[in-house]
This record gives structure tokens, sequence and C-alpha cells, in this order.
């Protein structure tokens, strides 16, 4: 097992250099760099622009300029960011859990709604349940999360019930612990309920036909006949083994959650690794940009990692060899 | 066979009322110019922020109500009552060009200036968004289109060679399509809009996000067809060419590659709602359509201002509306071709 986390997390090495490569090459092929505000100010003297291009390798070819942004993440340095004025590993840093958290408590959100709502459509095919939720899923897949998130906003802007943006309050650093741990729930409700609407109705695609796939099983039969109520049949024996195929797609979702918290990010205003990249693109913060996706194809592999552990965990026929 | 096809489809209620919705919604775009009451770069600064105008019935004739603008810092406009302007049907107004080459210039309805129909009232210079909606429709709807076709082909000609000549062609090609699946989508798009935008003129943004989206979209498909070719190569009528002695690229261009089709037109047709949601995306964030051409993301992303969330200018929002329909009606399209195509390729449970 350990064998396999290990060449798993080898495995991350190409990708990123990939990544990272390609990314660096699309950047420097686009025109200026983060340096073109600062050379349009008058008042700054051309040396001082002279030296910032040296010191940040901006005068030599892109192939160079990677091997030495390269040569410093070995060393852990992520580069300097122009537009905040902090290295990026600190912005990085503040950014990122952010994500992960709204990331985390969307795919929550969608378990917990799609998997009762999976189970109680597939037992009665057909029936009201099931038409209800069907219809549902395939309008929630329908909507464009920017317009949910646009949605959402106004709804805010206009009852009052929820923050428009944000993940603090204005007076969140003098908030008790437990008042911040409240404010911090209560502004991420309409994040996520924006980006988990879409995974809870993929969720409950998936899992309803996987339900409806397992019912057919022949030991579903034995355990009815055994004189197992339906509710145990339903939810001890074909929920566990309909959840495994779910499981392995936990790190695709995670893909879609990523790309998808990008536009939510932007705009609810949630200061996360999504509104980071954003703003960096624009401003051409390349440095920022890199780190970002390092951080966010990490992420993505890591959570692919998860996803096949825990099938291992639940599903005893997955046995990853040596 | 198309006939045939056309027919089971249209005999199903889902693929009836999708295959009606696309029609008008096509429709619509293409004679955008003639059904709008006015161009779409067309300003009104005193008149920014109109609600939409009501339609009453007044002397024999279909009349718009005329609005007198009492706060300008708020933009709140009152109905007056008992003064209405008639619509004149089929008359002169300002010069367009059909389908980019037909000059004209009658409109479905008008009114008398200078008084302004706004259907779906008007954004913050007073352009009228029903017009902008129309033009922005030819943007979205031939985006999808244009953006399926490209990568269909993309992915039947990489997914087809890597099926069948195998080897370094098929680890290089699922190597790449692993890799562009496994990246967040938005992040790569980002990258290749800053880096393509100084390639391609300002006025062919169309061109380039069409490009950005489908250089990034055909992985999907090209596995599926990669795995298709697989399959097929072993069968007999593959295996009679062969021996026949049949040319490798008669036989994948000529044999193989089209007993893919039903699968892909399936495909295509389901994955049209995901080129007009990147479009949307990007021009929501400012990076695709720009001015003064309209998109359906464009105007959403105009609409991103407190001000019109506090005062609650809610026409604004009609091109998610407009997204929405399309997106559902492909979808549905899409699921009524694939039972009417091959009931193979029918997931289960749906």
């Amino acid at each position: 097992m350990t064998f396999f986390i290990l060449r798993r997390l080898a495995a991350l090495l190409p990708m990123l250099l990939a990544v990272t490569l390609l990314v660096f090459a699309l950047m420097s092929l686009a025109p200026g760099d983060f340096l073109t505000p600062v050379k349009a100010q008058r008042d700054i003297n051309p040396a001082l622009i002279a030296e910032l291009q040296k010191s940040f390798g901006l005068d030599r070819p892109w192939y160079e300029q990677y091997a030495l942004w390269l040569g410093n993440v070995l060393h852990l340095d992520f580069g300097y960011s122009w537009t905040y004025k902090v290295p990026v590993a600190q912005l990085i840093a503040q950014r990122a859990p952010a994500t992960i958290l709204l990331s985390l408590t969307s795919l929550l959100l969608a378990w917990i709604l799609a998997i009762p709502l999976a189970v109680l459509a597939a037992a009665r095919p057909g029936g009201w349940i099931d038409r209800l939720t069907s219809a549902a899923a395939y309008l929630a897949l329908a909507i464009p999360e920017f317009f949910l998130a646009l949605l959402a906003v106004w709804m805010a802007a206009r009852t009052g019930w929820f923050p428009i943006g944000g993940l603090t309050s204005l007076d969140h650093d003098f908030l008790s612990p437990s008042s911040q741990f409240l404010d911090i729930a209560y502004h991420l409700i309409l994040p996520t309920l924006v980006l988990g609407l879409g995974g809870v109705a993929g969720t409950l695609r998936v899992l309803r036909a996987n339900v409806l796939d397992v019912l057919q099983a022949e030991y579903i039969t034995a355990a009815r006949a055994k004189g197992l109520t339906e509710r145990v049949v339903l939810f001890r024996h074909v929920l566990r083994n309909a959840l495994n195929p779910l499981l392995s797609t936990i790190g695709y979702a995670f893909a879609g959650l990523l790309s998808g918290s990008l536009l939510v990010e932007n705009v609810m205003n949630y200061p996360g690794l999504g509104r980071l990249v954003y703003e960096a693109f624009i401003r051409e913060d390349q440095f920022v940009v890199l780190g970002s996706v390092v951080v966010g194809c990490s992420l993505l592999i890591v959570g692919n990692l998860i996803s096949d552990l825990a099938l291992a965990w639940s599903d005893p026929r997955v046995r990853y060899g040596r | 066979m198309a006939a045939d096809l056309l027919r089971t489809l249209l005999r199903r209620p889902a693929g009836l009322i999708s295959a009606t919705l696309l029609c008008l919604l096509y429709g619509m775009a293409l004679f955008a110019p003639f059904l709008s009451p006015t161009i779409p770069s067309a300003q009104n600064l005193q008149r920014t922020y109109h609600p939409p105008t009501a339609l009453v019935w007044q002397k024999g004739h279909l009349c718009v109500q005329l609005y007198k603008l009492i706060d300008p810092s708020t933009a709140s406009y009152q109905a007056l009552p008992g003064q209405a302007t008639p619509l004149s049907w089929f008359s002169r107004g300002t010069p367009y060009k059909l389908f980019g080459l037909i000059p004209g210039d009658r409109h479905l309805f008008t009114v008398s200036t200078p008084d302004p129909v706004y259907l779906l009232g008007s954004d913050a210079t007073g352009r009228d968004v029903f017009t902008r909606l129309l033009y922005g429709a030819g943007i979205s709807l031939s985006i999808g289109l244009i953006g399926v076709a490209l990568t269909s082909f993309l992915g039947l000609t990489i997914g087809g060679l890597a099926g069948y000549l195998g080897g370094w062609t098929d680890t290089l090609a699922m190597r790449l399509t692993e890799f562009l699946m496994a990246v967040p989508g938005l992040y790569l798009l980002l990258a290749l809009r800053a880096a393509l935008s100084s390639r391609f003129p300002s006025d062919a943004t169309f061109l380039l996000i069409v490009v950005i989206l489908s250089a990034l979209g055909w992985a999907g498909t090209a596995r599926v067809v990669r795995g298709l070719v697989l399959s097929l190569r072993e069968r007999p009528f593959i295996l009679a060419s062969n021996i026949l002695g049949q040319r490798p690229w008669t036989i994948l261009f000529r044999h193989l590659l089209p007993n893919t089709f039903s699968y892909l037109i399936v495909a295509a047709t389901l994955s049209v709602p995901g080129y007009i949601l990147g479009e949307a995306a990007l021009s929501f964030l400012g990076l695709g359509i720009q001015e003064p051409a309209s998109s359906w993301g464009l105007m959403l992303g105009q609409a991103q201002d407190i001000k019109i969330f506090m005062l609650n200018f809610w026409w604004l929002l009609t091109p998610g509306v407009a997204i929405i329909l399309t997106v559902i009606a492909f979808n549905l399209l899409g699921d009524a071709l694939r039972d009417a195509v091959d009931p193979r390729f029918r997931l289960p449970g749906k």
C-alpha cells in the first residue's frame, strides 16, 4: 500500500513538469509581462527596470527562465508576486485553504443530498421521487455555474439573508473563536450551494444508475429471501456496492470543482485560489499563475489518490498490487 | 437513413420539443437583424436601465406604453397612463445586413422615434436588451456548432489513427488526452487565451475562442473513437478488406470511421452545451467576445454590478435564461438521438 502511494506521488512529477512547462510557454507567448505596467509609469528609473528584469530573469529566453524557476522551486522558492508584493508561497498559503474548504463542503453537500435521494429514487423507478429528482437534476445540470452564482448574489443583495460575498465579516478578527467559526460557516452557505448543486445533480444521476444495476444482483435477491427489511437491503447491501464506482470519480469531481470555483469565486468575491489565478492572469503575474497551477494540479492528483484509497478501503476486491 | 433517423427522432416527444425549440432559437439568431427593432450598439443615454415596456391594445392597434424618467439616480421610470405609441410593422428603420450579406432596413416591428420599445428593458447605456439577446444568440449558438464540428473532426482523426495504428502513436495520443482531461480546464483556457490573444486581431476573438475550446475539447471524443476502432478492427469485414489488399488509409477512412458516426453524432449533440457554456464563461470573465459585439455571457458579465442587484433590474439576467433553455434543448435532443440511433449506447437507468 505504501508502495502504491509512493508510486502515485512519483507520477505527480512528470505531470506537474508538463503543466508548468506548457503554462510557462503559453504565458511567454503572451505580449508584455508583469513589468509592462511598471514601465508605463514615468517616474520609474529605467535602470531600476533593467535591474528588475535581470533579477527576475526576464531578459533571457523563456526556457532559461523556466529552468531558473524550476531550480528555485526545488529550493521551495515559488518566486515573488509583483502585484501583491509578497512571496508567492505565502500568497497561496493564504488562498488555497479557502478553495479546499469550499470544494470539500460542496462535495459533502453533493453526497449528503444525492445519496439518500438516489437510493429512494432507484427504489421505485418511475415513482414520483424518481421523476421529480430526475427533472430537477436535468435542470440543475443545464444552469451555468456563473449564472447560478449571479442569481445567488442577487438574492443575497435583495433579501439581505446572506452576505453578498467574501469569506469573513469585517470584524472577523475581533470575534471569539466560536463566532469566527459561525461567521465562516455563514459566509460559506451560498458558495457551497452554488458550487455543490451541479455536483448533487451529477452524483444523483450516476448513483441512481448504479443502484439500479446493483438491485439486479443475485445477492440482493438472496438478502431479500433471507427476510431482511427493504431498508436494510437498500442502505446496507445495495448502497455499499453502488457507492464504489462513485468513489473512483471523486478525483474528477475535484477537477470540476476547481474549474467551477474559478468562476464562482470571481462572482461571489470569495478569496480563494480561483480568484487569485484569474487576477494573476489578467495582470500577467507569472509566478503567481505558475504557483497556483502547481497547487491546483497537486490538489487534483491528491484528490485522485484519496479516491483510490477510499475505493480500496471500501471494496476488498480492489487491491493494489505489491 | 437520415430521413429514417429524423422520423424516429420526431416521433418522440422529447425529440420533437427540443428540435422545435432549437429551430426557433436558430431561426431567431439567423434573422436577428430583421426581428429586432434596432441595432445592438444603438445607445440612448436618456433611457438607461429602462424597465421592459408594457404592450397595450389601444384604438385597434398594438401600442407601446410610454414612460417618464422620475429619478435618474435610481433609474426609476413611471408609466404614463393612457399614453402609448402604436407599433409599426415591417417599416423602415436602421439599415443592417442580413446574414452579413444582404442589405436591408425593414424591421418586424419598430416605433416612431423618439420613443423606444424595450421588450426586455435596456442596459447601462440604454441599449435594447432584446436586440442584444437576439444578436448574441448568433454568436453563442454558432460557437457551439462550429466548435463541435472542429472537435469531432479532431477527435475522429486522432482517435481513429491512435486506434488503427497503435504503437507509439497510440501511446502519445492517449497520454495527451489524459493530460488534457486531468488539468482543470479553465486554467488551461485562461493560459491559451493569454498566449493566443496577440496572434489574432481583436475582431477575430470569435475564431480564437472556437479554436481554444476545440483544442481543449477533443480528448473525450478521441478516447471513445479509439476504443470503437480498436473493437471494430477485429471484426470480419475489416479482416476481409485487409485480405482484399485495401490500403490502410482506405480501410480507416472508408470502413472504420464511418462505423463510429452513430456514436459521434450523439456525442456531438450532447457536447454542444459545453461549448456554449465555455464561450459564455470566457465572455463572462471579460476574456471572450468584446464590445460592441454582444454574446449571452458578455451580457451576463455586464450584469455583475451591485447597482443592478440593489435596484432589481432583473431583465438584465434574461441571457442566463436563454443559455439554460438552449442547453436543455441540446441535452434533450442528444438523449432522444441516442435512443433513436442505437439502443446500445443507451446508458443504464436513463
